[in-house]
């Protein structure tokens, strides 16, 4: 609070409502007041105004929760209590992450290719050459397929170490081996997209491979081409299932895949069963 | 897990819930952390390793050797391993889909209530082992040739024929010693003694359907076409 500067106040001999100014140190102390009440009012308003800011969030909630009922369900999803964990428990969300940084990236990378074998490799140079950070959104969906696989792995290892696949999580763990066979399909079938050699053979032959299956594999090896041939329709068939089918498929399954995980809850590292028991018993003694 | 197990794990779990902590903001921090060294490791990856653009696919070549993405290696090393013909579809998807359909049903498999890994050896060592296989094919695969190497021995002046006959996808219908399919096209590890090196020439360029013509090599590259022609009439 600052009162007002001493010679501004010897210039000013009354006050605006004509009150004389008798006694020079009287008027002093009565501005010094009006100015402190002032100052309080100008507080008061602040603090009603931030007061009223915080109520934005509220009432935008208010008003969702009242047209969704989702207030009970987002308090239950965010307050609920999860066991002790450590830090291998987050290979799962990273895995997602990996998943959404991949979808966003593509989606970019969507805008600038063209899936037919005439023109796809001429896209993607000029991705790579001439479309604003295209080097980098490739470079990020590429890298990003590798740390997503390798965190995929990861968060296996450590679902099977812990036994985390037991009751009553069977059914999450069959849905996670389904999402880690999608998630080397999508390797698979990105792997054509760039046309260039490398990727070209690398697919005739991993086409092939899927044509010595039994029974199915001929067909199987025929749909993903096609046709007999390697040809004009191969291209565009990878790129459908590539961007459009099996991750229509992750998603739903990733759905359900953290549906479980929230109903059924994370499990406590294996350990602290033992733990327990030693504590358990050091109380009884 | 009979009835009585699961009641004790879920009472059991049920006690370790109520000592955890809550989801926000405990766990939304770490995810958090753990989702931010993820981008940064993928954008620092972007930066200093990019992405390569290889030259455009050409159907027409018929000298290059096909490489996939690592996290396949294992497969393709796989294939390498097993050499008998009738047992090659094992290898192609045979064991990958035994693997698969054992990880798939595995929690029906291990049934026992324990979940500590050092008081369950059994599935602990098994988990090991299998990392450990994979990780040696993959680790073989990335510093080995591709599935479509020919691993016969040769005298030094027709080694450059032989990776031109390797990389030609000859395998994909001839034998050439261990290496390759045994059809549709005859074994090619004596071809040399029973035609003459014209013929083995002549059949490169007009061969019987359904092989293809190596009519565009030779125009393309002359000398990975004769060093073809010799190394095929070298197998004696």
């Amino acid at each position: 609070m600052k009162l007002l500067p001493g010679p501004l106040r010897r210039r000013r001999p009354a006050e605006p409502d004509g009150r004389p100014a008798a006694v020079p140190g009287d008027g002093d102390l009565r501005r010094g007041h009006d100015a402190l009440v002032r100052e309080r009012e100008k507080e008061a308003e602040r603090q009603r105004r931030r007061e009223a800011a915080l109520e934005v969030p509220i009432s935008v909630a208010g008003w969702l929760d009242e047209r969704t009922g989702l207030g009970p369900f987002m308090r239950g999803l965010l307050y609920r209590k999860v066991p002790p964990s450590n830090w291998f428990y987050t290979l799962g969300s990273a895995t997602l992450f990996a998943f959404l940084s991949q979808a966003v990236t593509g989606v970019f990378l969507a805008m600038y290719y063209r899936p037919s074998a005439t023109e796809a490799y001429t896209s993607v140079q000029h991705i790579t050459n001439d479309v604003f950070l295209g080097q980098l959104v490739r470079g990020m969906h590429k890298w990003g397929a590798t740390v997503m696989m390798i965190l995929i792995f990861l968060h296996l290892g450590r679902t099977f170490f812990f036994g985390a696949y037991k009751y009553p999580r069977e059914l999450n763990w069959i849905i996670g081996v389904v999402l880690l066979v999608l998630t080397m399909v999508m390797g698979l079938t990105g792997y054509l997209l760039p046309f260039d050699q490398r990727s070209f053979w690398a697919t005739v032959v991993a086409v092939n491979l899927n044509s010595s299956g039994p029974i199915i594999g001929p067909y199987l090896a025929d749909f993903l081409r096609g046709g007999a041939e390697f040809g004009a329709t191969t291209i565009s068939r990878f790129y459908a299932i590539h961007m459009l089918l099996v991750p229509g498929l992750m998603a739903a399954l990733i759905g359900a895949h953290l549906y479980l995980v929230v109903k059924l809850g994370v499990t406590a590292p294996p350990w602290m069963k033992a733990e327990k028991a030693r504590e358990l018993a050091k109380e009884e003694i | 897990m009979n009835a009585r197990e699961k009641e004790q794990y879920l009472r059991e779990y049920h006690v370790f819930k109520g000592q955890g902590k809550p989801f926000f903001p405990y766990t939304v921090f770490k995810d958090g952390t753990m989702a931010t060294l993820t981008l940064v490791v993928i954008i620092a990856a972007a930066i200093l390793f990019g992405a390569e653009l290889g030259p455009k696919a050409d159907p027409t070549t018929t000298t290059y050797t096909p490489r996939p993405e690592w996290y396949f290696f294992f497969l393709f090393e796989l294939l390498r391993v097993v050499k008998p013909p009738a047992l090659v579809f094992m290898a192609t998807v045979g064991i990958p889909t035994i693997c698969l359909v054992l990880l798939i049903i595995l929690p029906f498999i291990d049934r026992n209530p324990e979940r500590n890994p050092l008081k369950r050896p059994i599935a602990t060592l098994t988990g090991i082992t299998v990392i450990a296989a994979m990780a040696y094919l993959t680790i073989e695969g990335a510093i080995a040739g591709s599935p479509t190497e020919i691993e016969m021995k040769v005298a030094k002046q027709y080694e450059p024929g032989r990776a031109v006959a390797a990389s030609s996808g000859c395998l994909g219908c001839h034998k050439i010693g261990d290496n390759g399919n045994a059809g549709p096209g005859p074994p090619l590890t004596k071809v040399g003694a029973r035609l003459p090196k014209q013929a083995i020439a002549r059949t490169l360029i007009n061969p019987t359907p359904p092989m293809p013509s190596f009519s565009t090599l030779r125009q393309r590259s002359p000398k990975e076409f004769n060093e073809l022609v010799n190394f095929l009439s070298s197998l004696r």
